[in-house]
């Protein structure tokens, strides 16, 4: 666009905001689009008030070419609240976005009106708004996006920590079931888990349960070594625990040396021996009359 | 694979291994590496750093924060005009040692990195290159 | 020149290593613990390398040394304090520091220490005391 005519975009969403907002609440009212079921029609005339108010604002500072700028903060910022809560009340990225979208037929139709027979000048100025309500509309996806980004993302974490709990079995006594496949990557969160743990609580010992395992390949069990080798570099010893009949095939059909390191069939018994280690024992009334 | 910082630094000392050390601690930070991945190229590049003051006369290592678009690593690459390696499959070798060490520096190191690459030529020098994503 | 302080407390020695050492510090280190154990008749040595960022195979191979020198003057000695993630480092660099016994801290290294002394004495090895 060379030489483009002046706009009469700003004065016209300063002089006619009220005629605006009718018109635009008309077409939002009767739009197949509507979702009565997920907002009241109260709440959507006040987000539609603010949004041509702020608007309003953001435009008397120029019609710039992105919404970043300093005039814009206040109409991105409504935008990107109104997007988060209409993720939460269940709208989808599409009907969130038509809300904004939906202005343009309204906006339009005025601009027609304030040009009257000048072509040209509506012509860039229907340009104009066009771009400008496009990329506040898209702003409302993106923001949507994020915040369904973070949500996967901290589920991932949760799911992540919720795999590899690591519990205190007693003073000086950690365990850590393990349940699930096991692959490099969840491995090595578990060994720097259980080795931060055993710093934090001051255990002497950790039991690696791995009853809930259902394979163990070459791999896994180098990272249990490992897993084992670092703990006793810092001064704790580890027992492998619920190691079932065919895992233990698998083991010694595998070739990997196991002999360095203790291990026992149940967790209750790897707990027995844990106690002992510590000096204590576990006393059954049988056991306390003898 | 873009290149958002290098930095050459002489080894010619005792001392500046231990400032090859600090700096790559600083870099791999400023990367955003995990702990237990800063230790792991500190510990490479305190190994490589030692191997040029000691077998190769001294030399230089040239760190370079990069990034191919989708990750952030960094990249270091030791260099020195020593006598060489004659024997380089030899030498990666576990337990393999001409300094009296235990023989890991070589071996070692590349099992903490990404990716390791040496050359080497008797009598003209020996240059490695170590690489770890973030 | 530059040393790392060793402490005396009865008959066991203490040595924090709070620096990131150069080669040479390390080795003066060496030096000084077998000197000392042998001037103090120390039974104990413990190390504490909880401010050690990095444990590189130099340093590796220095800590195995200590405790194979102490052996055989008659000492035992206790690292303590590795962080988990110089321990998980070492691991994969292939020194898993067989002859060195360790300890979580402090403490525990110096409970390490007594009890191994007593389990001598009960064995009927090592010096008598006194």
């Amino acid at each position: 666009m060379t030489e483009s005519s002046l706009t009469r975009i700003p004065e016209l969403l300063r002089q006619q905001q009220q005629a605006l907002l009718t018109d635009w609440l008309d077409r939002q009212m009767s739009s197949s689009t509507l979702r009565p079921d997920l907002i009241r029609e109260q709440d959507l005339r006040e987000q539609s008030r603010r949004f041509l108010s702020l608007l309003a604002e953001a435009v008397a500072h120029g019609l710039g070419d992105h919404i970043q700028g300093d005039g814009y903060r206040a109409v991105s910022e409504f935008l990107g609240e109104l997007s988060r809560s209409r993720a939460n009340q269940g709208f989808s990225p599409t009907e969130t976005a038509t809300f904004v979208f939906s202005f343009k037929e309204t906006l339009f139709n005025h601009l027609r009106d304030a040009w009257q027979n000048d072509g040209e000048g509506l012509a860039d100025d229907i340009w104009r708004a066009s771009t400008l309500i496009d990329r506040l509309g898209l702003h409302t996806v993106e923001v949507y996006q994020k915040g369904r980004e973070a949500i996967i993302q901290r589920q991932q974490q949760e799911m992540m920590e919720l795999s590899t709990p690591v519990v205190e079995l007693w003073g000086g006594i950690v365990a850590l079931p393990l349940i699930g496949t096991l692959d490099s990557a969840r491995t090595q969160v578990v060994m720097e888990n259980l080795l931060e743990r055993i710093v934090e609580s001051n255990a002497s010992i950790a039991i690696i349960d791995i009853t809930g395992v259902p394979t163990v390949d070459t791999l896994v069990a180098q990272h249990l070594l490992k897993t084992v080798a670092a703990a006793r570099l810092m001064g704790a010893e580890c027992i492998i625990s619920g190691i079932r009949p065919q895992i233990a095939q698998t083991i010694v059909h595998l070739g990997v040396d196991l002999n360095e390191v203790l291990t026992k069939a149940t967790l209750a018994s790897a707990f027995q021996i844990a106690l002992k280690r510590l000096g204590g024992a576990i006393l059954t009334p049988d056991s306390q009359r003898n | 694979m873009v290149v958002l910082k290098a930095e050459s630094l002489t080894i010619a000392t005792q001392e500046d291994v231990v400032r090859v050390r600090q700096t790559t601690r600083a870099w791999a930070a400023e990367i955003g590496f995990s702990l237990v991945n800063q230790t792991k190229l500190v510990t490479a590049a305190s190994e490589l750093a030692r191997n040029t003051m000691l077998y190769g006369g001294g030399g230089t290592v040239l760190l370079e924060s990069i990034n191919d678009s989708i990750r952030a690593g960094l990249r270091m690459t030791f260099e020195d005009e020593g006598p060489g390696i004659a024997d380089i499959e030899t030498a990666l070798t576990d337990g393999y040692t001409t300094g009296g060490g235990l023989g890991l520096g070589l071996s070692g190191s590349k099992r903490l990195v990404d990716e390791f690459n040496i050359w080497s030529e008797p009598g003209r020098g020996t240059r490695i290159t170590i690489l770890r994503w973030r | 020149m530059e040393r790392i302080p060793i402490l005396r407390l009865r008959d066991c020695l203490l040595v924090t290593i709070q620096v990131d050492m150069h080669d040479q510090l390390a080795l003066t280190l060496q030096d000084d613990l077998t000197e000392l154990i042998v001037r103090h008749q120390a039974r104990g040595v413990l190390i504490d390398i909880s401010a050690l960022e990095i444990v590189d195979s130099f340093i590796g191979r220095m800590l195995s040394n200590i405790a194979a020198m102490a052996r055989i003057l008659d000492a035992v000695t206790v690292v303590v304090g590795m962080r988990p993630a110089v321990a998980i480092t070492l691991v994969e660099l292939g020194l898993e520091m067989p002859g060195v016994r360790t300890a979580l801290n402090v403490d525990a290294g110096m409970r390490l220490i007594e009890r191994a002394l007593e389990e001598e004495r009960q064995a009927g090895h090592g010096r008598s005391k006194g």
